[in-house]
């Protein structure tokens, strides 16, 4: 590609032709303070904290946006621009509910940083009027509270251009507007799908999961109750974020030592009802080729495309798979198999979920969630609330031992851990679908052509003289792209995997938040996603079938893969939902 | 209207329509402008009708046809003549007598005395001193002033597309269809040196030769008709009263630059201005103006209205064009500018009212008779709304570079009542004032710049020694402040509280270190906005506060008003020595905030008096007065 030479304060760079200001200072190592740019998300320009001096330029121009032309000369550094951010962050803080003690993001806000880093003195300098907002908590997952909001918009460009949703937007205008729903309906009165992208694009503490941290600890605190708990693949990839460890180290063993310090009676790992879901998943998915079913199957793991599917593809549901999603499957087994296999009485069992997403709120408090007749699972939090758990009780996770799951629910194969990264489910699937189908043992587990972070990848196999199209497609407009095409009878697709947020589970609304100028540079999704990769090489089991626990699983209680008590135990039913 | 095919049909509804014109013996043209309408004049054209309908051996129909005597022909319509302060008006052709502040009770003499005898009513002349104008044309108002832009303004039936003909128009339009090829039409206008009327100023001709050149081969023309500026009412005026003058220079710059479809945006609030560009389109659709293969043809041009939902800030350009497409009016920051990817993405001509309208002027007349008026940088005429405290309140159309004082003294009549010259506030919420001083200097883009104003879209409010500035900085603030998008920190939030500082300086809570605030929150806002409008909002409050730092001093220290505006400031007090003890003033105050023994001086009680005045009216002895 072309390069263009330009002068940043004075110093040569050459960055690629269409780089923006902020690119060329990137490569150069100057920052330029943004809040409102997401990269490819929200380039809108809007908050002005970017603003540089162009040689030549009328205006100031947002470095965020301006493209740069050869023989270009910036300055980032001037005190009328130092002074005049400073401005625009007390202009913002004289609108902004300052409580920042108690602030969920205290701490961890990109306003609170830079207004650090430019050494704002008076945060009441321009003091005036502020609306008072009330909290939007109608919906199942999250809180709006926009006394914290800063109207940079990156909540409103990732609802509507990544995940193609489009719930919230601007009310009013000037002073007076506000993020919200259409017509300020309530976020839960809307086709919102739970997914949580608006919170890990939030700088501030305005949207912020509903935190069930103290349930959590009452149940402990319950003697009369079993309180076991399950975290999710893509937990064990992200959690070390929130304690100082670099992107993408994989820290399960420190997590698992840390969920039994917080007091669990049992430390199982939702890898092992992953293997579980491969092993319902490949059979129906065995069954629909063999006995002319519906096609494509698409994968069910995933409770916020599941709920966008119930709302924009009502008349597509037909190619849903029935399996519960790993989450439901372990709540479903826990109140079932372990509990007989304890002797405990279902009701006196509490089992909590860590799960990297918001949407898992959602499908706890969903119909047909009830294998035993309580609901499967009872509290599910997110990455980031486990982390508040782990330092609210005093717990140093960065000097805890590395320990193991708990049996007989904690064991699992590589195939159950992918599940966090797009693509996994299906990798985990081909595993055992093709091995069920040829009768032969597989040379090489490893699918690399649905592997990586792009947003939708296709690849064909031939197995056992069958070519089988797969597709996998993660974030949700790429969803709408599949869809369409299924819905015009454009795609000729057995089997797709779908995952609600960008790279999959890695990436999703509960995982810890990362700030702007380092997620616009770095690829998260690529490097959490590495460490379950990683951690399924070093398995010597691989593959679903293969996991031990299962094989007993289906001996001593379900029988086969699709067998009539599998289906009720772990087999749900989707609901026709409007657009809103 | 049948379909006009070729250029030579074209000449031929001219002559005709011509022809009727000429051969009618009189044409009443009642302004039908919102302004008279809104005096009445409806009524007056219904009451005409009638009376011709009323006197059929009166012969008043020009037109062959004895079907269209009442309503379109003889009596007509037309769009604003300018003169508003003297509305309702009518113009009686051929004499072109003007009258002024015509009543309902008006017509029947009217009727009988000039359309039938061509006797001059007097009473509704014009009169200034002495003199008696029964000719439009040597009205000062009128005199002083050249009108290309709006010279059908008043002088045709708005609704009428065969009087535009008549009236030359649509003669642009087949010059540069059969004369012209784009690239030299882009060069006339270029060659012209026309400069956007809309405020920016940006050259015309430059902006659609960068259309011309993009890649895209879709391309739109949009016409800016979203005049939102408290005060301005010129591209109104434009629309009502000759909309097809605006829409034959849309057609033009579509040749120009190869569209074949066009928007208008134009406010909701300007509900006739709609309804006539509706009319006026429909007729040219009628009779093959607009639509496939214009006038035989390869051109084809497609134009729609869009209408404004009432932002202000969707007269900004990346604003309109996204109201257009649908979503929420806000500007977005540019590169690309809307030459590059405007409406829908594609190359888009965006040009305010009059700049269309200037269009078919330069291309029948040339480039060099453009250039002939005004000054060089800044060629051709400006239309103006002149409000405020000046005698001749209404729309006016001079030279550029024809000074404030001309304006303002000549044809605008002075100031009204006894005061005084103080200020006048030019351009908008995004303009500055001009003082005493600046009575000489030209009006035109650059010499503007220079002053801290700018010449917007053409609103020029006259205050006199009765207004307060620092009420006019809180006005424009408040305004900027309502029409805020909400996008940008700076004008979101920095509007905001440079109102409140306002507000409080006006209520008198005012302190010393408010006016460096504004002065801090003014620079911020224009140094680092997103769009024109941000850059511009503290325009006003910069420009008083430069030109009249006393005044804003003498709120904030000694809470004072001098020009009595600031209610908050104001005091009624009585003097003793005036005060005769009658107790008149105590039984008129509402509040009963006046006490006193009869036949001793009466004290007013600051605290509860509303300051409505009752008791300075009432009082016989003029013993009231108000301090502050």
């Amino acid at each position: 590609m072309e390069n263009i030479n330009i002068k940043i304060n004075g110093l040569d760079v050459c960055a690629p032709a269409g780089s923006t200001i902020l690119d060329a200072a990137h490569i150069a190592g100057i920052k330029i303070p943004t809040l409102c740019f997401l990269k490819e998300i929200n380039e809108i320009g809007a908050c002005r904290m970017c603003i540089v001096e162009v040689k030549g330029a009328r205006n100031l121009v947002a470095a965020c946006v301006h493209p740069i032309t050869e023989g270009m000369e910036v300055l980032t550094n001037t005190p009328v621009l130092i002074d005049s951010r400073k401005r625009t962050l007390e202009l913002l803080l004289s609108n902004h509910d300052k409580k920042c003690l108690s602030c969920v993001r205290s701490g961890q806000c990109e306003l609170q940083e830079l207004c650090q880093e430019l050494g704002v003195e008076d945060e009441n300098y321009f003091a005036g009027v502020s609306p008072e907002y009330e909290l939007d908590d109608s919906a199942p997952h999250m809180i709006r509270d926009n006394n914290k909001c800063i109207l940079c918009r990156r909540c409103t460009a990732v609802c509507e251009k990544v995940q193609s949703v489009g719930v919230i937007g601007p009310n009013n205008r000037g002073f007076t507007t506000f993020i919200g729903s259409p017509f300020d309906m309530g976020l839960g009165n809307t086709s919102c799908v739970a997914c949580g992208q608006c919170i890990t694009a939030c700088p501030t503490g305005a949207l912020y999961e509903k935190d069930f941290t103290d349930d959590v600890l009452a149940a402990i605190a319950d003697k009369s109750k079993h309180v076991i708990v399950q975290p999710a693949p893509s937990v064990r990839a992200a959690l070390g974020e929130e304690f100082g460890y670099p992107m993408g180290t994989d820290v399960e063993g420190k997590m698992a030592s840390a969920l039994r310090r917080i007091g669990f009676d049992r430390v199982f790992d939702t890898d092992f009802s992953a293997d579980l879901t491969i092993m319902e998943e490949a059979h129906e998915f065995l069954d629909r080729v063999q006995n002319g079913g519906v096609l494509p199957l698409m994968t069910s793991c995933s409770p916020g495309w599941i709920k966008y599917c119930e709302h924009y593809y009502p008349d597509q549901l037909e190619h849903l798979s029935s399996c519960k999603s790993p989450q439901q499957m372990f709540g479903a087994i826990s109140k079932t198999y372990y509990a007989q296999k304890m002797g405990l009485d279902p009701e006196d069992i509490v089992c909590v979920s860590v799960m990297p997403c918001t949407a898992k709120k959602f499908e706890i408090d969903r119909d047909d969630q009830n294998a035993a007749g309580v609901p499967d699972v009872d509290i599910s939090i997110t990455t980031r609330e486990l982390a508040r758990l782990i330092r609210k009780l005093g717990i140093d996770f960065r000097s805890l031992p590395d320990e193991r799951f708990d049996d007989p629910l904690g064991e699992s194969t590589g195939a159950g851990v992918i599940f966090g990264a797009t693509g996994g489910v299906m990798e985990a699937a081909l595993r055992t679908a093709v091995e069920t189908l040829t009768g032969e043992e597989l040379a090489n587990v490893e699918f690399q052509e649905i592997r990586g972070t792009q947003g939708i990848k296709e690849a064909v196999y031939n197995v056992a003289g069958m070519n089988v199209k797969v597709a996998v497609a993660s974030g949700l407009s790429n969803a709408r792209n599949i869809m369409d095409k299924i819905r015009n009878g454009e795609a000729d697709y057995h089997f797709v995997e779908i995952m609600c947020c960008p790279g999959g589970c890695v990436n999703g609304g509960g995982q810890p938040q990362v700030h702007a100028d380092v997620r616009n540079y770095e690829d998260i999704k690529a490097a959490r996603a590495k460490a379950l990769y990683d951690n399924d090489k070093a398995k010597s089991i691989r593959k679903s079938h293969e996991n031990p626990s299962i094989r007993k699983l289906y001996e001593e209680f379900l029988g086969e893969p699709g067998s009539e008590k599998a289906h009720h135990i772990l087999h749900t039913s989707y609901v026709k939902r409007s657009i809103n | 209207m049948k379909r006009i095919e070729n250029r030579e049909t074209l000449a031929q509804v001219r002559g005709n329509s011509n022809k009727q014109i000429e051969q009618s013996r009189c044409r009443v043209l009642i302004c039908a402008g919102t302004g008279c309408l809104a005096g009445g004049s409806g009524d007056i054209y219904d009451r005409m009708c009638e009376l011709v309908k009323e006197n059929p051996d009166i012969e008043v129909c020009f037109e062959a046809e004895a079907a269209h005597r009442d309503g379109e022909i003889g009596i007509k319509k037309s769009g604003c003549h300018g003169f508003c302060e003297m509305g309702p008006l009518m113009r009686v052709e051929p004499q072109g007598i003007l009258y002024t502040k015509v009543q309902l009770e008006d017509c029947d003499e009217i009727f009988h005395k000039t359309i039938e005898k061509g006797e001059i009513v007097r009473h509704l002349l014009f009169k200034q001193g002495d003199v008696e104008y029964p000719k439009q044309e040597d009205i000062p108002f009128y005199k002083k002033q050249t009108r290309h832009v709006l010279k059908n303004c008043g002088q045709i039936d708005a609704e009428n597309i065969k009087e535009y003909l008549s009236a030359g128009g649509y003669q642009a339009l087949e010059k540069v269809l059969f004369e012209m090829k784009p690239a030299e039409v882009i060069q006339e206008i270029t060659k012209s040196n026309l400069r956007g009327r809309g405020g920016g100023g940006f050259q015309t001709g430059y902006k659609w030769s960068q259309v011309a050149r993009q890649r895209e081969k879709k391309r739109y023309v949009v016409c800016n008709g979203d005049e939102g500026d408290p005060g301005a009412f010129m591209d109104r005026s434009i629309m009502e009263g000759d909309p097809h003058k605006m829409i034959e220079g849309m057609m033009i710059a579509a040749c120009a630059v190869g569209a074949d479809e066009g928007y208008i945006y134009v406010r909701a609030e300007y509900p006739l201005a709609i309804a006539r560009l509706k009319l006026a389109i429909a007729q040219a659709e009628e009779c093959g103006l607009l639509g496939s293969n214009i006038l035989g043809t390869d051109f084809s041009f497609c134009l729609h209205i869009n209408r404004g939902a009432g932002a202000f800030v969707c007269g900004e350009g990346s604003a309109l064009t996204a109201s257009i497409e649908g979503n929420r009016g806000m500007p977005r920051v540019k590169p690309p500018r809307t030459v590059e990817q405007g409406l829908f993405g594609k190359p888009t001509v965006l040009n305010n009212v009059e700049t269309f309208a200037n269009v078919p002027l330069i291309i029948t007349e040339g480039a060099q008779w453009f250039r002939n008026i005004g000054p060089e940088n800044s060629p051709g005429t400006k239309a103006f709304a002149l409000t405020g405290s000046v005698k001749h309140t209404g729309l006016i159309e001079v030279p550029m570079g024809t000074t404030l004082r001309e304006v303002i003294y000549d044809i605008g009549g002075g100031i009204k009542g006894d005061g005084k010259f103080k200020a006048v506030q030019i351009g908008g919420p995004s303009g500055g004032c001009l003082i005493s001083p600046h009575l000489d200097v030209s009006l035109d883009f650059d010499s503007l710049k220079k002053m801290g104003a700018m010449i917007g879209s053409g609103g020029l409010v006259v205050m006199d020694d009765k207004t307060c500035m620092v009420e006019v900085a809180r006005f424009f603030m408040n305004f900027t402040q309502n029409e805020s998008c909400g996008k940008c920190v700076p004008c979101r939030e920095g509007t905001k509280r440079m109102l409140e500082i306002l507000e409080r300086i006006v209520a008198g809570n005012g302190e010393p270190e408010d006016l460096d605030l504004l002065e801090e929150l003014a620079l911020t806002i224009t140094e680092t906005a997103l769009c024109g409008l941000g850059k511009s909002a503290a325009l006003p409050v910069m420009s008083t506060l430069k030109l009249f730092r006393d005044e804003y001093e003498e709120h904030v220290m000694d809470k004072k008003c001098a020009s009595h505006t600031c209610t908050a400031l104001q005091k009624y007090m009585i003097a003793p020595a005036l005060c005769k003890g009658c107790s008149k003033c105590a039984r008129n105050c509402p509040v009963n905030a006046i006490s006193g023994k009869i036949k001793e001086p009466y004290v007013i009680d600051t605290t509860t008096c509303i300051k409505c005045g009752a008791c300075e009216s009432a009082c016989a002895f003029g013993a009231i007065y108000m301090e502050g």
